[in-house]
């Protein structure tokens, strides 16, 4: 019996073929966006767990001297004191082309590290090696690829269990490449400290405590973008799930005759929707198993780019490559299972409410349509206001997105009842019987596509308000550039002696020479990195000030105040007026504020000797030199021919410009992808849903039809009434997409990045994006539009003879 | 302790311990690398010769105490310094090629404590001077005057300390021939010498509390290239000091062609007579598993040209040092035909 | 004439030929029973007459006009203005209300009379309903709009297949009634596919197919 029951069953989807297409696709798709993103998570995270066990050193606490760099005798004192620590310097260093980190450690003292266990045993001599003379570098393959290749290095080592983009060796050989000799950046304080120790606040009163912030850092940092990323992943995923909705109350409805011929020839209730809960279930598990390829696909396309971002904006070290993770895939079936049971609840219900026999319908549709938009209505503002009222008590990012998932998706469920509100406007204009109908129709047809033109509301509001996000983002930081980086001509030298040596080459030869100093300090327990600056009118003139007090720059200058970025300002909630405490002894009122949208972390601006006077060691590798621009090029082929600097040293300001610009653009570029791809899975949605309403379709149309109108006219106005309830959704998008750009600009980015950015708009893309819309709708209802043109008389015959 | 890191460091480096006996064959031709070799004809020079010799591979300074509590309880004490050194030079800061290791432990008849310390050579952390005497690494330091006859010995684990006051009461001995000891067969030699006349006084902090001891220590000073022959794969070493006043140092290097035994008799007054090879035998009476392998914890030792027949048995046979490479150290009983305490080592059992 | 049906046939693709060579003739203000055996070809010569399909071979002249020579738009317009079609079911348009699509091809063939509707609907006993959605209605109460809806557009000739084929006895007899009543009222010509032997004798004219030809 079960077996006929499944034939029975089955047979449906042998004679809608294209349903069954559909059904499949749309749970492919939602999956394959959702996995996609899951996956290009993880793979980050993973690397960001994976470095933290390469080079972390296991959660131990570390010792910084705020300001500066631990001089080594420091290190030696403290050891002969008894205390077991083991030094670490770490920077940036540029080895042949490639800008990398170089972590230096003392192999003899640090944790273990896998690279050079895993070394060590295949070969012992590896770690003589790493401590003789001439030095070891650890890379990943990649990298110790391109570093065998540049002359003049250690030996290169290639591990895979070194984080990419990282070069580790011994901290000998670190303080060279990194030209800091006799620095140690911090000192890890070990575990198993011999008993009676003179405590260390005793000891060095000067060197700061605090735990390990090795991985930890960067899960901070990137925690919002992967966030972000979610938020979308999850967008995309919901937008697919109408598409699973559309067909299966679809497929439902068509069956409800079979059903109850089923039930009527004795098959019980509960053993149909176990047979149509495990037909659901097979197709959940195929449509997300063709996703999870989908996915996969996705991701290893965006990854590198992701990558890129990580690693440029964050210093995260992720590697391009994607690995196949078993929990991702069942994580991914997991949610291709939720997302059919949560599309399909529906028309399951519905079905277990059937009654056995029909009976005729006592509501019309329209107060049936009404009832339902006016719940819908209800709930949508209540979703709004939900949103809004999360902002309060729920902080940070997290509150940020329970705000736009509250607009949102209420702002979704608004639709429809907008929509309706708009149609029955519009019949108030209709001319003419054709007319009348058009618009009576179309609102007769809203229950039925409403659900799709939901997904077309969120997929454009997204692409609205991200679209004006990035955009707004883009522009605030060209301009941000343009102040920022006045100077003509960026340099860096080999070391200080040699800065020293052409900073003094320069004078006779430029406007001006301004150094480009920092030191690390620590502010409320936050790393901030501390420039100092020269009074010169390039920095008053220039510098993108967000607010300042009276004398601003006098008063920095006179080293009496400091200038700190709009990132440190919001995290430890400082602004002008407020006093900031840079070191122990080392207070400063703040003087103004300053936008600063190059990195997520804190930063201060303080005269150069005021820096200089709480700052040890403070590097003098790096300055801006001003000149007249069209000298620039010459300037750099002298100062290449007199210090034999790198091509790579000398950077001219359009230059400096075109890189921040490409690092700025690779950010977005997944965001732009996805944008993309929801906008094409909302096309689908209508085009789906409008496949699936085609049969329900013929009984409306054949009527008209019949009365004297042509195959061509009625398809004709198939298209123009998907059109013209997609330029609607579009016109209501728009307002939401700036909604959503608002919350972006003064919520979300706030919280991830530390800044707010001034909101600008842009028409032209709004147009455009219209236009798209249009295109996409067009194109979903040009299907149907086609079969209905093309279709028999007899078809449509059909509707008025058989017994339905 | 980074141990099998430091284990795989110290076995390529540390040519001075049998441990890693099978790893020494490719040490054999020490002057390709530029190491100095032991030459007979070397005459030691103090204090210049208590500092390193950055030249050889390696050295230690190596010193052992049999020390008594209140209660009458005997302990042991050892403190260690070895140096490797990577090439045959010294440097300034982290490009120095020397490395330092430093092994320090306390013994009760129950118990034994231990301590390991690593460091690089030229940033300061660990060394020898000699003008005056300071041996360090961290914070442990042995430091006297330049002719070692005072010195003062500190070390701490995370369960032991000590702080002990020596006094030498008698003369350096220089082992072998004018501290030309020889090692196997083939030639192999360190220079050795030792002072083995130390009066101690002072205090061992265990986990149960300070104990005030006093006792008597022996300091061994050898530096080499090549100490070992290639089939010899670990030593048994006796410093033993006898109630008649008079001491003996011997080895018994295990090889596959035959051991080579070898030793210095010390006279109550100092004087140094080297024993002929073969003269001193130690064979194994009893054995016990420690950390899991057999080792020997009581032998009987003789030396017929002295008269001498004794049995030699382990305080605590669980003197286990688990550094970075392993070994047996610790202090021993003497009974028999003379009566007296010392120490033991025994290396290479697998 | 108004309607003159010559020597025509229409074979379906893949089918027996329906029709073949039928001929049949019809006057305005005639009325016209078609009975036949079921398959007999009867609604496919009706959907034939309305200019709702077209046929292989012969000719059909509806009101002057041969429908061979029309293409799509001809024959929509054709339905707009000269006809009027009542089948058996779903003859309204769910999305309008009774009233609504009781105006709805009046209004379509430009012949919009709310005087003749409104009289109309009083007749059929759709007063109360107009407010109504078809979906709302019994069966009987849908027929009723649709005959209504036929004929507030004044049509030449309407055409109607079994329009009370699913219809109880009682509630069929009443809607016939009062079809016929109102086709004789109106002048309009009726071409009426029917089974029941009672009402095709009801009917000026009268024509039997079996096996696609007259009988």
């Amino acid at each position: 019996m079960i077996a006929a029951a499944l034939q029975a069953l089955g047979s449906h989807w042998r004679r809608h073929p294209l349903q069954l297409a559909t059904l499949l696709a749309g749970l492919a798709l939602a999956t394959a966006l959702w996995s996609a993103v899951q996956a290009i998570n993880a793979e980050a995270r993973a690397s960001y767990a994976r470095a933290a066990t390469q080079i972390g050193a296991g959660g131990l606490d570390v010792l910084e001297a705020p300001g500066g760099p631990i001089p080594l005798a420091r290190y030696v004192e403290l050891r002969r004191a008894g205390w077991q620590l083991s030094p670490v310097l770490e920077g940036r260093a540029r080895l042949g082309e490639d800008r990398v980190s170089v972590l230096g450690l003392d192999p003899l003292s640090h944790p273990p590290l896998p690279a050079l266990e895993a070394a060590t045993e295949g070969d012992p001599e590896t770690l003589a090696q790493m401590l003789a003379r001439g030095g070891l570098l650890f890379a990943a393959p990649a990298l110790a690829a391109t570093l065998s290749a540049t002359p003049g290095l250690p030996a290169v080592h290639a591990s895979d269990r070194v984080p990419p983009g990282l070069v580790l060796t011994d901290i000998g050989v670190a303080e060279r490449l990194l030209a800091r000799p006799g620095q140690i950046d911090r000192l890890l304080i070990l575990p198993g400290q011999p008993a009676g120790l003179t405590p260390l606040e005793q000891l060095a009163p000067d060197l700061q405590r605090r735990p390990s912030r090795t991985g930890t850092d960067t899960a901070r940092l990137t925690d919002s973008f992967h966030l972000n990323l979610t938020a979308f992943g999850l967008l995309s995923f919901a937008v697919g799930l109408f598409i699973v909705h559309g067909t299966v109350g679809l497929a439902f409805e068509q069956r409800r005759a079979m059903v109850r011929t089923l039930r009527a020839l004795g098959l019980s209730l509960r053993l149909l929707t176990g047979l149509m809960l495990g037909e659901l279930l097979v197709l959940a598990l195929i449509g997300g198993a063709l996703g999870l390829v989908l996915g996969y696909l996705v991701a290893a396309a965006l990854l590198p780019d992701v990558a890129a971002t990580l690693r440029g904006l964050y210093g995260a070290p992720v590697a391009g490559g994607l690995s196949l993770r078993p929990s991702w895939v069942l994580g991914g079936l997991a949610m291709a299972l939720t997302g059919t049971g949560l599309a399909s609840a529906q028309a399951l219900w519905r079905m277990t409410r059937m009654p056995l026999l029909s009976a005729p319908g006592l509501q019309a549709w329209a107060q049936r349509a009404a009832r339902g938009e006016r719940r819908m209505a209800l709930t949508g503002l209540g979703l709004i206001a939900a949103g809004v009222a999360a902002l309060g008590p729920v902080k940070g990012l997290i509150g940020g997105f329970a705000l736009i998932a509250g607009i949102m998706l209420g702002a979704a469920l608004l639709l429809p009842p907008t929509l309706g509100l708009v149609l029955r406007l519009g019949r108030r204009f209709a001319r003419g019987p054709v007319g009348d109908w058009i618009w009576a129709d179309m609102r007769a047809q809203l229950p039925g596509i409403g659900l799709a033109l939901m997904a077309l509301l969120l997929a454009l509001a997204a692409n609205i308000g991200v679209g004006t996000m990035v955009s707004s983002f883009r522009l605030t930081f060209t301009g941000w550039l343009d102040q920022r980086l006045v100077s003509e001509l960026y340099l860096t030298a080999r070391d200080d002696a040699q800065g020293a040596r052409i900073a003094e080459w320069l004078i006779p030869r430029s406007d001006a020479v301004l150094p480009i100093r920092s030191a690390e300090f620590t502010v409320q327990g936050v790393p901030v990195t501390v420039y100092g600056v020269v009074d010169h009118p390039t920095y008053s003139r220039n510098w993108p000030l967000l607010e300042q007090t009276p004398n601003a720059w006098d008063r920095v200058n006179a080293g009496a105040a400091v200038f700190i970025n709009e990132q440190l300002a919001r995290s430890a909630a400082l602004w002008s007026g407020d006093d900031v405490q840079l070191a122990p002894g080392w207070t400063l009122p703040v003087a103004g504020v300053y936008s600063d949208y190059g990195n997520p972390t804190g930063q201060a601006i303080v005269a150069l000797p005021a820096l200089l006077a709480h700052a040890s060691a403070v590097p003098n590798r790096r300055f801006g030199v001003r000149l007249d621009p069209g000298q620039v090029p010459d300037l750099i082929r002298d100062l290449r021919t007199a210090f034999d600097l790198p091509a790579s040293a000398l950077i001219d300001q359009a230059g400096l410009k075109a890189q921040s610009l490409a690092v700025f653009d690779k950010t977005f570029v997944v965001t732009g992808a996805l944008n993309l791809l929801t906008l094409g899975v909302a096309g689908f949605a209508i085009l789906t849903s409008l496949l699936t309403l085609w049969s329900l379709r013929l009984p409306q149309l054949a009527p008209v039809w019949a009365l004297g109108m042509t195959r061509g006219q009625l398809a004709r106005l198939e298209l123009a009434r998907s059109v013209l309830l997609a330029a609607i959704t579009a016109l209501l998008a728009l307002p939401l997409g700036l909604v959503l750009a608002w919350a972006l600009l003064a919520v979300i980015n706030v919280q991830a990045f530390g800044w707010r950015l001034p909101m600008y708009l842009f028409p032209v893309d709004w147009l455009r994006l219209f236009v798209l819309a249009l295109v996409a709708a067009g194109l979903a209802a040009a299907l149907p539009a086609r079969r209905l043109y093309r279709l028999p008389p007899t078809e449509l015959l059909k509707v008025f003879a058989n017994a339905r | 302790m980074p141990a099998r890191l430091a284990l795989c460091l110290i076995l390529t480096l540390l040519a001075g311990l049998p441990a890693a006996a099978q790893g020494f064959a490719g040490m054999g031709s020490t002057a390709a690398e530029g190491f100095s070799s032991p030459g007979p004809e070397t005459r030691l020079t103090f204090p210049h010769d208590h500092g390193p010799h950055p030249d050889f591979r390696i050295e230690w300074w190596y010193l052992t105490a049999n020390l008594t509590g209140p209660d009458n309880i005997d302990y042991g004490v050892q403190w260690t310094l070895f140096r490797s050194a990577l090439a045959p030079r010294e440097a300034e800061g982290w490009a120095s090629p020397q490395i330092w290791m430093g092994h320090a432990a306390a013994t009760t008849p129950e118990s034994h404590y231990f301590a390991e310390r690593l460091a690089r050579g030229g940033i300061g952390q660990a060394g020898v001077d000699t003008a005056p005497f300071e041996a360090w690494i961290d914070d442990w330091r042995m430091a006297g005057d330049d002719d070692l006859r005072k010195l003062q010995l500190t070390a701490r684990g995370t369960a032991f300390a000590y702080d002990l006051t020596l006094s030498a009461q008698g003369p350096l001995v220089l082992h072998g021939r004018n501290g030309y000891s020889v090692k196997s067969a083939d030639g192999q030699a360190s220079h050795y010498y030792s002072q083995p006349h130390y009066r101690i006084a002072g205090t061992l902090t265990l986990p149960s509390g300070p104990v005030a001891v006093t006792g008597q220590g022996w300091l061994d000073r050898e530096w080499s290239s090549q100490p070992l022959a290639a089939d010899q794969s670990g030593w048994d070493w006796f410093s033993l000091s006898f109630e008649t006043g008079a001491r003996l140092m011997g080895f018994r290097l295990r090889g596959a062609r035959g051991d080579f035994t070898s030793g210095t008799w010390i006279a109550p007054d100092g004087r140094a007579t080297p024993l002929a090879p073969g003269a001193f035998q130690a064979d194994p009476l009893e054995e016990a598993t420690v950390a899991g392998r057999t080792l020997p914890i009581r032998w009987r030792v003789t030396l017929p040209e002295r008269g001498l027949d004794v049995e030699v048995s382990a305080l605590n046979a669980q003197s286990w040092m688990d550094t970075s490479f392993a070994y047996w150290e610790g202090p021993v009983r003497v009974s028999g035909s003379h009566g007296g305490r010392g120490y033991l080592e025994m290396t290479g059992y697998e | 004439m108004l309607l003159q049906i010559e020597d025509v046939t229409k074979t379906y693709p893949g089918a027996r030929p329906v029709l073949q060579g039928v001929s049949l003739s019809l006057d305005a203000g005639q009325t016209l029973a078609l009975t036949g055996e079921s398959g007999s070809g009867k609604s496919t010569l009706l959907h034939l007459a309305g200019a709702l399909d077209s046929f292989d071979s012969g000719e059909i002249t509806l009101c002057g006009t041969p429908l061979s020579g029309l293409d799509d738009t001809g024959r929509a317009a054709l339905r707009r203005s000269r006809v009027a079609l009542v089948f058996q079911q779903f003859n309204l348009i769910p999305s309008l209300t009774v009233g609504q699509n009781l105006s709805f091809h009046a209004r379509l063939a430009g012949r919009h009379d709310p005087a003749w509707t409104h009289e109309l609907t009083d007749r059929l006993g759709l007063g109360d309903l107009t407010g109504r959605y078809p979906e709302q209605l019994s069966g009987g109460q849908q027929q009723r709009v649709a005959i209504g809806r036929a004929l507030a557009a004044r049509p030449d000739l309407l055409l109607a297949d079994e329009p009370t084929g699913n219809l109880d006895e009682t509630a069929s007899a009443a809607v016939m009634a009062l079809m016929l009543d109102l086709v004789r009222d109106s002048g309009t010509a009726l071409f009426l596919v029917t089974h029941s032997e009672r009402v095709a004798a009801r009917l000026d004219l009268r024509a039997h197919l079996r096996g696609g030809r007259i009988a």
